[in-house]
């Protein structure tokens, strides 16, 4: 469920970005007030069991297809919101940075819905609100599987919306939803049975773990939190849709070219369509129409505006390819160069 | 997934690359933490059709790769093991989007395909990016580079305990994993009873290792902060360094160096 950069457009990039990183800042702020050392190493390793938990995989009756943990909704029961938060987008910046699972500017994405939807979203909201003080066995499971159920739709959702918001993938909205929200609730369920198999395990092995999350909760911190988050999600739906504009508007005339056949349309809508390809190469049009015209028409001067900026339509395709095989073999050369270079000043210390 | 124990042999050997001692390495953290952030987002910023834009770019990894002395086979592998998401995705692209924006020549190409390859162009581009960060600086620098551009301290100090311990706690993992697998026979004995208790018992081991480092902590004086030498400074090198790759960068935003490039071959071929 990682967001990479390649589906993102850098508005929904950035406003992601700024929601996590005030995610983040806020939990550390909460941390620091609480001054509870302990807490430190215990979110440094509990970090790296998460990590190593995610690659090991147990295999689901009956489907012939394999699960393993999230870990969002375990750590926030285990932790409260803000140490969870903050151990989930560390490991979420250790696989960007080291297995690029998602990518830097993905990774505000990813913070909000591994972390803030599970953490801070479902976990004061949803769980702790049903849960209670003592619960019992059939209320407890229950609890667990709907907030894990409720934390990969929301995620899953929120991933739908970054990508649709960003444009990049041409995959309607209704289609990608339709494929992404029943993969999640199977995801949901395996990860609702995971998270209460731990907890129950734990609470036969070692209860004191569990009872010392349970205790009162600041009922005005969790407002705080609640509304920040709100304002949150307006600032990011609000840039969504700012954002979003633009290419609705790609995708039309893009429907509108497929329609149109006759070759006087074709000229009206490809300079729409390759905005910025052919606005640098109508912004020389001596490159293309001088030599090109030149053998078949000799007056070359005659031609205008209009069929220029045709023959500049029907060259791009090729001076395109070719710039980006010519690009290709001078990115290379030069990396071949630079490291010929670096083994010769090298080779006389050797 | 992969294995715990292929993906710790990932780690170390990124890691290892990090104490690499080219001219790149020793330059300070922050200056390639933002070159590396203006590349980015120069490359995520292009429109979804263009492809012919973003293939400059390649300069950028490409010098650093080769200055840096990294083994590009190795980072091109990591780039093709993790574009998964973003394929799956971008491939539906062509199925979509039918309109015919390319002619090259006789072959006519749907924008779905334009949209598609230049997905995949931005997944190799951003990720090469931030795997090339990482090589050329090690995570603890990358760290203290972002604490000095304005992380919160608990962050980071969650951060360095996580990559302290990581190797430890997945090295028990991979144990515990390799264990199972061991002793259950094809899917059986893989279940979520025996998935449930092995990972109950690791986390109750990773919890009493918490409560003795938070001992031996105590016991060596620690009082809520890690006390870090201020080592490197952004001199005028780095300065130069974020300088000229921003603007390179912001350029190439602007200009479409390879179909200029081509426009002028085809224009003196023809």
């Amino acid at each position: 469920m990682h967001m990479a950069d390649a589906l993102l457009s850098p508005t929904v990039g950035a406003a992601m970005w700024a929601v996590s990183a005030g995610g983040v800042a806020l939990c550390s702020a909460r941390l620091c007030r609480e001054r509870d050392d302990r807490l430190a190493p215990l979110m440094g390793v509990l970090g790296g069991f998460l990590f190593a938990a995610q690659m090991i995989n147990f295999s689901i009756p009956g489907t012939g297809s394999s699960g393993h943990l999230t870990g969002g909704l375990l750590l926030a029961i285990l932790l409260g919101p803000s140490a969870a938060l903050l151990t989930v987008a560390s490991v979420l910046m250790i696989q960007a940075f080291f297995f690029a699972d998602g990518g830097l500017l993905a990774l505000g994405c990813n913070i909000f819905n591994l972390g803030i939807v599970p953490a801070l979203l479902v976990y004061p909201l949803c769980y702790r609100r049903l849960i209670g003080t003592a619960p019992g066995r059939l209320r407890e499971t229950v609890v667990t599987f709907v907030s894990a159920l409720l934390a990969m739709q929301l995620g899953a959702l929120s991933v739908v919306l970054e990508t649709a918001a960003s444009g990049i993938s041409a995959l309607p909205l209704d289609k990608f939803l339709l494929l992404m929200q029943p993969i999640h609730l199977a995801i949901g369920l395996v990860e609702g049975a995971v998270t209460l198999a731990v907890v129950s395990f734990l609470r036969k092995a070692r209860p004191e773990l569990l009872a010392r999350q349970s205790g009162p909760s600041a009922t005005s911190t969790r407002l705080t939190l609640a509304g920040c988050l709100i304002c949150a999600l307006l600032i990011a739906g609000g840039l969504s849709r700012f954002a979003s504009v633009k290419p609705d508007g790609l995708e039309w005339s893009v429907a509108k070219l497929t329609g149109a056949t006759s070759l006087p349309e074709h000229r009206a809508g490809l300079p729409a369509l390759l905005t910025a390809l052919q606005h640098k190469t109508a912004r020389f049009p001596e490159y293309q129409i001088a030599p090109a015209a030149a053998p078949g028409q000799a007056p070359a001067a005659a031609s205008t505006a209009p069929q220029g900026m045709a023959v500049a339509g029907k060259g791009s395709g090729v001076a395109g390819a070719v710039g980006t095989v010519i690009t290709v073999l001078l990115v290379a050369g030069a990396a071949l160069i630079l490291r010929r270079s670096g083994r010769a000043a090298v080779a006389p210390e050797a | 997934m992969a294995s715990v124990h292929g993906a710790l042999l990932d780690l170390k050997r990124l890691d290892l690359l990090a104490r690499g001692g080219t001219s790149l390495h020793r330059l300070d953290p922050r200056a390639k933490v933002l070159a590396t952030l203006v590349f980015i987002v120069c490359v995520v910023s292009f429109g979804p059709y263009q492809l012919s834009a973003l293939i400059p770019f390649f300069i950028f990894p490409a010098c650093l790769i080769a200055a840096g002395r990294l083994p590009a086979g190795y980072l091109a592998g990591k780039v093709a093991l993790v574009a998964p998401f973003a394929v799956a995705v971008g491939i539906c692209n062509p199925f979509f989007d039918r309109g015919i924006l390319l002619h090259l020549g006789p072959l006519e190409v749907s924008g779905g395909w334009v949209s598609f390859a230049s997905i995949v162009v931005r997944t190799a581009l951003t990720v090469t990016a931030a795997l090339t960060l990482t090589a050329l600086t090690g995570f603890a620098p990358i760290c203290r580079a972002l604490v000095r551009l304005g992380m919160p301290k608990t962050f980071a100090m969650q951060l360095l305990f996580l990559y302290r311990y990581l190797f430890v706690l997945a090295e028990e993992a991979g144990r515990a994993s390799r264990a199972r697998e061991l002793r259950s026979f094809g899917r059986k004995g893989k279940g979520l009873a025996s998935y449930a208790s092995l990972l109950g018992h690791l986390l109750l081991r990773t919890w009493q290792r918490a409560e003795r480092m938070h001992m031996a902590m105590l016991a060596r004086g620690y009082t809520g902060t890690f006390l870090a030498a201020e080592c490197g400074r952004f001199g005028a090198r780095e300065l130069l360094f974020v300088l000229f790759w921003s603007a390179l960068c912001i350029i190439m935003r602007l200009y479409n160096g390879a179909e200029l490039l081509g426009s002028l071959v085809t224009g003196y071929l023809s």
